[in-house]
């Protein structure tokens, strides 16, 4: 649409800035003006520099999490994306039963965050969960709150059972507003199965699927409530991603500049990510 | 190539119809010869796009076969029958490159890459898309995809026939005619089967031999553009075709004349009707002439559009459209007459042969 | 191949839907049965906890804290965004690409981040506590995603609908609510709908920012379960109660869900 040139339109714009910048600016400042000062106590601060920085970047705590972090996002795209668009291509395409699906499936996005750390806690437990007492029963020694691999396997497992339908909807969206002559031509013209995927339906998800991966690897990288819940970053530190590191040290041991200094390490990681992936997309779009 | 039979065929698109108001075709018998270029024209709804669905076999239908020279393929996948179609949209696949877009109904039939090679170019060469071969599908013109839609089609050299849901719709009017005198240059080439579907009655009558026209799930008229134009099978065919189309009046017949309100008309011949059937004369525009000792009418309108004029009348209180030449000039106590040759009797609808 | 298509989404939702059985099902059984062992279903069939909740306001008045900033939050976004989301997609001015993607990057900013300048930036300006304070703060992501969802509706309705209204007289706020928004209900339904769920589910920002008056129920939730020596049945119970709003929200929205995430936002 061409739109016509008003500046008049900032008026429009003004309350969501201000609204946006009181939550956005402020925070973001105070933790910029903490990251680069310490303190004593009784509110007297005094100049860091960068030192703060220096301790984050070289510390093996922060590289140990950072480890960490990239692990689980890596993991759970790999499992997420294909199985999410394995689901949305065998789904129905329309009628009763896709409804049905649909709601189904967005359940898990709709549950409060702690709640579903709690329930799987509560599922996963070796003794009276159901998940923990029947691989117990098949004879595999499993306790999540004792064995790292354990913890970690629940801890992906529950990240896929809470976001998978996130990259189903998504892909069905795609998938949906594909005209049916595609799938027609593709018949009379002999294609496999494999080839339609590859070559019409892989092609129209390219832009949706830009969309899943941005959102479950920023999701990913900054999630917090439910592994808390349900390892509370334990046993020992095998569970500690960074938003659990960043809170621990922040809150709980109240050491402000170092959480500071890792949560803009933290920020700008995020937004580089994104930014070269939307980046790199769009190149291919144009090309 | 192939001809084409569809025998006591009929489809609904629901489950247990009943009334002849549930089928989306209602029962045919028809032949499509080997070679034919072939319009199937009709108004939106009327099932022609079902029955092209179901000659290329992505549609089962309900009752009824088609056969492909004598041989059932009714149950047979589309990518069994080897024919291709062309959709309204241009299917393209966008990631790969023009040339692969060619060459992927024979891949995937997996013919030797050195015939592929071979026909893609032979192909390319006909579409004049030769240029082009080596760019991505996805940039070019709406024309230049449907092109290559039609290209995917005549790739295969067995295939038994071509099949065109209105292809032409999302094209610009000057690419049109273009693209459609290619297609005829192209049949007279290869001599598929080729059937063509749309609502425009200029792209049916340039593009085909013979015309089909379609009306509320069923075939009213297969013939020739002269054939559909002097004698219209069934008043629909009379309405649709022709700009203005036919006059149809209500008559009551007496032997070989007939009585058109207080006005006598001699018919060529006899008609043979039952008692109670709704008779009606159909005349087209072309076919009244302004006769000093005709019918009186009331000329409302004169239309000059270009080389003719229609005269917009009203006879014995029932509007009519005439059609005369433009250096023509109408009285104001017009009177007309109906040339012989363009009258044509109906029954509910239905064309009566006139006895002699 | 395809005879057995119907398995893949079948067995996922049997997955989906085994956590949440075996919630549903704890809940329904007494602590002496959760604590003597690991049973499939409850033998002693309860509602006491389910009594307890509804029954004690501590427990209750956390779900009327919670819906309370999830409305809030939901009209705020909605109504801040609305006029926001007409001008990017109708009008160019200075800054709007920048501003636009700066938007966006609130939307990739970790809670976790902002928590604690949050605590202070709330707390000096005395709304610590109040559901105010929670809802504002989840405007930080959810201003953001409604003025993006919102853009994308409103670029779908031709502008030649605004010009025909302006010469018809209409002046531009008649035009807005009386013409324009009727015509992106659907939009608005949809941008709601992603409002209430990012809302309803954050709990990081709502459980720092409350400590009493204003205390999510989910929040209520942990700290009776670590306080109170593990009652599981009553954890399971609230859980479950947290479930069923987010349930009837979809079952209303079920046929645009799919539109909205078609736009290709979100």
């Amino acid at each position: 649409m061409n739109k016509t040139w008003n500046n008049k339109a900032w008026f429009m714009v003004l309350p969501v800035l201000l609204i946006v910048a009181m939550n956005a600016v402020v925070p973001l400042m105070t933790v910029v003006n903490y990251s680069v000062q310490d303190t004593f106590g009784n509110n007297v601060f005094f100049f860091e520099g960068a030192r703060w920085f220096r301790e984050v970047l070289e510390s093996e705590r922060f590289h140990n999490a950072l480890f960490r972090q990239f692990s689980y996002t890596f993991i759970i795209l790999a499992i997420e994306i294909p199985l999410g668009v394995g689901i949305a291509l065998a789904m129905p395409r329309s009628g009763v039963w896709a409804s049905v699906c649909l709601v189904l499936m967005a359940l898990p996005l709709l549950i409060p965050w702690n709640v579903v750390g709690a329930m799987w806690n509560i599922f996963a437990l070796p003794d009276i969960g159901l998940l923990g007492y029947t691989i117990n029963a098949m004879g595999i020694d499993y306790n999540f709150t004792s064995q790292p691999i354990s913890a970690w396997i629940t801890m992906v497992l529950m990240d896929v059972w809470h976001w998978t339908s996130l990259v189903v909807l998504l892909a069905y969206a795609g998938l949906r507003s594909i005209d049916d002559a595609y799938y027609q031509a593709a018949r009379i013209d002999a294609a496999s199965r494999w080839s339609v995927f590859r070559y019409i339906q892989l092609p129209k998800l390219k832009h949706v699927l830009t969309i899943a991966f941005l959102l479950r690897f920023m999701d990913s990288f900054m999630i917090y409530t439910e592994p808390f819940v349900l390892t509370g970053g334990g046993p020992g530190n095998s569970t500690t991603l960074l938003s659990i590191d960043l809170v621990k040290a922040g809150l709980g041991e109240f050491n402000l500049g170092i959480a500071a200094s890792m949560s803009i390490i933290y920020f700008l990681m995020t937004l580089l990510v994104c930014w070269l992936f939307y980046t790199l997309t769009m190149q291919g779009e144009k090309e | 190539m192939a001809r084409i039979d569809l025998s006591n065929l009929a489809h609904s698109y629901l489950p247990n119809p009943k009334s002849d108001n549930d089928y989306a075709l209602t029962r045919m018998n028809h032949t499509w010869d080997d070679g034919g270029a072939y319009a199937l024209l009709g108004p939106s709804g009327c099932g022609k796009t079902t029955l092209l669905n179901i000659i290329s076999g992505l549609l089962r239908p309900s009752e009824g076969q088609v056969l492909f020279d004598g041989k059932d393929m009714t149950d047979l996948q589309p990518q069994d029958r080897n024919i291709a179609q062309v959709f309204q949209f241009p299917v393209i696949y966008d990631t790969m490159t023009v040339y692969d877009n060619l060459a992927f109904p024979l891949r995937n039939r997996h013919v030797p890459e050195a015939e592929v090679d071979a026909r893609v170019r032979e192909i390319a060469s006909h579409l004049d898309l030769n240029d082009a071969l080596m760019t991505r599908a996805r940039g070019l013109t709406a024309d230049a995809k449907q092109t290559i839609s039609l290209g995917r089609g005549l790739v295969r050299n067995d295939v038994n026939a071509i099949l065109f849901d209105e292809p032409l719709t999302v094209i610009d009017p000057h690419m049109k005619w273009h693209l459609r005198s290619k297609l005829k240059l192209l049949h007279r080439q290869f001599e598929h089967t080729m059937v063509y579907v749309t609502h425009d009655q200029t792209e049916a009558l340039t593009f085909a031999d013979k015309v089909v026209v379609m009306y509320d799930g069923q075939i009213v008229q297969l013939g020739t553009p002269e054939e559909l134009f002097i004698k219209p099978s069934h008043t629909f065919v009379g309405y649709f075709i022709g700009s203005p189309g036919m006059n149809v009046m209500p008559i009551e017949l007496d032997g070989a004349s007939a009585k058109l309100g207080g006005q006598t008309v001699s018919l060529p011949g006899a008609a043979k009707v039952k008692a109670g059937d709704k008779v009606e004369l159909g005349v087209r525009p072309e076919f009244i002439r302004l006769d000093a000792k005709g019918m009186p009418v009331t000329v409302n309108k004169v239309e000059d559009v270009g080389r003719q004029k229609i005269v917009r009348a009203q006879l014995e209180g029932r509007n009519i459209a005439i059609v005369i030449g433009e250096d023509e000039s109408v009285p104001t106590d017009a009177k007309i007459a109906f040339d012989p040759k363009g009258i044509n009797v109906y029954a509910n609808d239905w064309r009566v042969e006139l006895g002699a | 191949m395809n005879r057995y298509r119907w398995l893949v989404p079948t067995l996922y939702i049997l997955f989906l839907m085994l956590p949440i059985y075996w919630l549903v099902s704890m809940s329904f059984k007494t602590t002496n049965e959760i604590l003597g062992g690991f049973s499939l279903w409850p033998s002693e069939f309860t509602v006491e906890s389910y009594v307890k909740i509804l029954t004690d306001s501590t427990w209750y008045s956390g779900y009327i804290n919670s819906i309370a900033y999830v409305a809030l939050n939901t009209v705020i976004s909605v109504s801040f965004a609305l006029p926001a989301a007409y001008a990017f997609s109708r009008y160019r001015f200075l800054g709007d690409k920048h501003l636009f993607f700066w938007l966006l990057t609130n939307r990739m900013a970790p809670p976790a981040v902002f928590a604690l300048p949050f605590l202070q930036l709330y707390s000096a300006m005395g709304l610590f506590d109040t559901h105010l304070a929670v809802a504002l703060a989840h405007c930080l992501f959810n201003i953001p995603l409604a003025v993006w969802i919102l853009e994308g509706f409103m670029s779908g309705v031709p502008k030649e609908i605004d010009e025909t209204a302006y010469i018809d007289g209409y002046s531009f706020p008649k035009f807005f609510v009386k013409i324009f928004m009727p015509l992106i209900s659907s939009g608005i339904g949809v941008t709601a709908f992603f409002c209430f769920m990012f809302s309803w589910v954050e709990l990081l920002l709502a459980k720092t920012l409350t400590t009493v008056e204003a205390k999510p129920i989910a929040a209520i939730m942990t700290k009776t379960a670590s306080s109170s020596g593990y009652e599981l049945g009553l954890l399971a119970a609230a859980g479950v109660l947290t479930i069923v709003p987010g349930a009837i929200v979809i079952w209303f929205v079920r046929n645009h869900i799919a539109k909205g995430f078609a736009m290709g936002r979100v």
